[in-house]
């Protein structure tokens, strides 16, 4: 799976939460929850359904570390290599 | 009972509890004596900010930390007593000349911000009335609190004001003053000042508006069933419950740093994330960040917090965690711990004790109590699952509603709606312009709680879950009809019904069912075009976090859905009386 390709499975996940939003328009290093009006639920939801959707497993201590688009595929790309 | 009691054992070292033995403490306790507790105002009023921070300046004790506040990205401010005693000055000041008077709605949209704290306490002191909005609200919720409170001022930021507020400002007549912080002073909004530049013109003495103990002070919404959410009306006089629960039930001691997660957006940041504490004389630790396990224990073990009050999502999340993470913290200043928002569960008051070595206090109040009342005490055994016993000067029961009044239920662990017997001073004394509603909460010299509990035979209290359809997310109440209405502005959408479906992270999460116009078809677009609506009106803590379409939503022949059917059903429970159903769901 190529960088690109997970940037999308991201890119999704986050308008599956928030689809209201696009969440191509913020910076990689935005907070996500701040710049999309996401909270603990969804962050949560987004984070299991980029494991289920990519089989990796994630964590709980490694979650902050997805709460920018920049940080989740830097994380899920060092993951899948 | 499954779960061993966690026994206290005196301790011989260290703080003594405020509260030692809770029969004795029960048997001595009037509110009079409470209230003779505190200082009052010079001319005999009282006044809830007088009381939280002048006080403690006439006393000496101006020098003494009152706000340690983080910002997200690592700032630190502090403020001592008369420090925090200018600002509010001030900011009653600016509220005055702007002529903003006793009584005025003034409403705080914001996040956890030094001036949201100084805005709420300078509103107080101005006589005026302070109503906290959640910042993560959406523009409805907004704009239907602001309209039933009848906002006079508003205190904001920038973004929030552009982003929810500014399309709707001018449809409010009543709203006469904006006054917005983390702004641009060169480039304002129209119709809009900014809060600094109001406080820098404004002089720093003040003299509190002499409220009476019955003035208006705190306007909380809070949601019901049906209608529109209710405007909880508090009253300066609340104080003296905020200081006695904040002493006996959070165990607050003046040198204590207290550390209150809740935003003050609701009722739990406000009244122990500012008020209880400072009253008590302590010092409050505020953290702007949301959630994160790692930050949350590096601010317990750096600002040395030794009572900290949060609510089970947040602790389940870190029990998700794990305790590993939690070994890397000095976390020994933490001498109490409590949980509000919805029943703590027992695995995780068991699990606290062995992560932190002090288990989690859980309590029970709601909006319209305005503080704590049912609690587990420093000095109690703990059954874990229970919400604990009444506050001293409480008096809590299991009642039944009969046709004639209620009937008070005397046998242990039978079920019942917990009711409280009127008279305690935070108690609500109105819901705004509705008081049918407000009457309605009070039969045969009882408050109805809508809560459905138990007492066993030691006097603790056990939840069993909401009389009514209300639904509980992450500690926080929604009202289904807001949701449903919401839903029901979208043009494909020609019926909605909203439950609370259990989760094991948040309690409750909101759960809509959809039934389409004709010319419409369920699809996955449509299922997020309608997700992307409902959160944009309703934001993120109210909007639905599942959507399903449904042909028909299950009816009475009066056109009603029945929300109990569909959560039944989603649940895959009994399916109860359905004589009342008339058009079944399909």
């Amino acid at each position: 799976m190529t960088r690109e390709d997970i940037r999308t499975a991201v890119l999704e996940g986050l308008s599956n939460i928030a689809p209201e939003t696009d969440p191509t328009s913020i910076g990689d290093a935005a907070d996500l929850r701040e710049a999309l009006d996401i909270d603990s639920m969804d962050f949560l939801n987004f984070v299991i359904a980029l494991h289920k959707r990519l089989q990796v497993a994630i964590p709980e201590v490694d979650y902050p570390k997805l709460l920018t688009i920049g940080g989740a595929v830097d994380y899920l790309d060092a993951k899948l290599a | 009972m499954p779960w061993d009691s966690i026994h206290k054992q005196e301790a011989h070292t260290g703080t003594a509890p405020n509260l030692r033995d809770y029969a004795t403490v029960c048997a001595g306790f009037s509110w009079e004596a409470a209230r003779r507790a505190l200082d009052g105002l010079p001319d005999g009023g009282l006044n809830i900010a007088h009381e939280a921070i002048d006080r403690h300046v006439a006393h000496g004790r101006g020098a003494h930390p009152a706000l340690r506040w983080l910002g997200k990205a690592g700032a630190r401010h502090d403020f001592t007593y008369a420090d925090l005693k200018r600002l509010t000055d001030r900011f009653a000041n600016a509220l005055r000349t702007l002529g903003v008077a006793k009584g005025d709605r003034v409403f705080g949209l914001m996040g956890r911000l030094p001036e949201l704290y100084i805005a709420a306490l300078g509103t107080l002191k101005n006589g005026s009335v302070f109503s906290p909005l959640f910042s993560a609200f959406g523009p409805e919720p907004i704009r239907s609190r602001m309209e039933l409170g009848d906002a006079k001022a508003l205190v904001t930021t920038e973004a929030l004001y552009r982003k929810k507020v500014m399309a709707w400002r001018h449809e409010l007549p009543k709203l006469t003053h904006v006054l917005l912080v983390e702004c641009n002073e060169a480039a304002l909004p129209e119709g809009t000042l900014s809060l600094a530049q109001a406080m820098a013109a404004a002089s720093e003495t003040f003299a509190i508006e002499p409220t009476r103990p019955d003035d208006m002070a705190l306007l909380h919404f809070t949601s019901g069933t049906t209608g529109r959410p209710k405007g909880a009306v508090h009253v300066h006089e609340a104080v003296v419950g905020h200081a006695v629960t904040g002493r006996l039930a959070l165990d607050i001691h003046p040198e204590d740093r207290v550390w209150c997660t809740a935003d003050p957006g609701w009722v739990t940041g406000m009244s122990y994330g500012i008020i209880a504490p400072l009253t008590n004389g302590a010092t409050l630790i505020v953290d702007e960040a949301e959630f994160d396990a790692e930050r949350w224990y590096g601010t317990l073990q750096n600002e040395l917090v030794t009572v900290w009050y949060t609510a089970p999502t947040a602790i389940r999340m870190m029990m998700k965690i794990g305790t590993e993470i939690i070994r890397k913290y000095d976390l020994s200043r933490l001498r109490f711990l409590a949980s509000v928002g919805e029943p703590l569960n027992p695995e995780a008051v068991v699990w606290s004790q062995q992560a932190f070595g002090r288990p989690f206090h859980d309590n029970w109040w709601q909006t319209e109590t305005g503080g704590i009342m049912i609690a587990n005490f420093a000095s109690m055994d703990i059954k874990p699952g229970s919400m604990g016993r009444p506050i001293p000067g409480i008096e809590a029961a299991i009642v039944e509603r009969k046709p004639e009044g209620v009937a008070v239920v005397e046998k242990p662990m039978a079920m019942g709606e917990l009711a409280l017997k009127p008279g305690w001073p935070s108690m609500f004394r109105g819901y705004l312009h509705e008081d049918e509603r407000y009457k309605k909460c009070f039969v045969g010299g009882w408050y109805l709680t809508g809560d459905l509990a138990m007492r066993d035979a030691d006097g603790y209290f056990w939840f069993v879950g909401r009389a009514d359809d209300v639904i509980k997310s992450s500690g926080h109440l929604i009202g289904p009809f807001e949701v449903e209405s919401a839903l029901m502005e979208h043009p494909a959408v020609a019926e909605a019904g909203v439950i609370g479906k259990p989760d094991p992270m948040a309690g409750e999460i909101v759960k809509a069912f959809v039934a389409l116009k004709g010319g419409y078809a369920p699809s996955e677009d449509l299922r997020k075009e309608l997700l992307g609506h409902a959160r944009k009106r309703l934001g993120p803590a109210v909007a639905p976090k599942e959507i399903d379409f449904r042909a028909n939503l299950p009816k009475t022949r009066s056109g009603k859905i029945m929300r109990r059917l569909l959560k039944a059903r989603e649940l895959g429970l009994p399916e109860g009386d359905l004589s009342t159903l008339e058009s079944d769901e399909r």
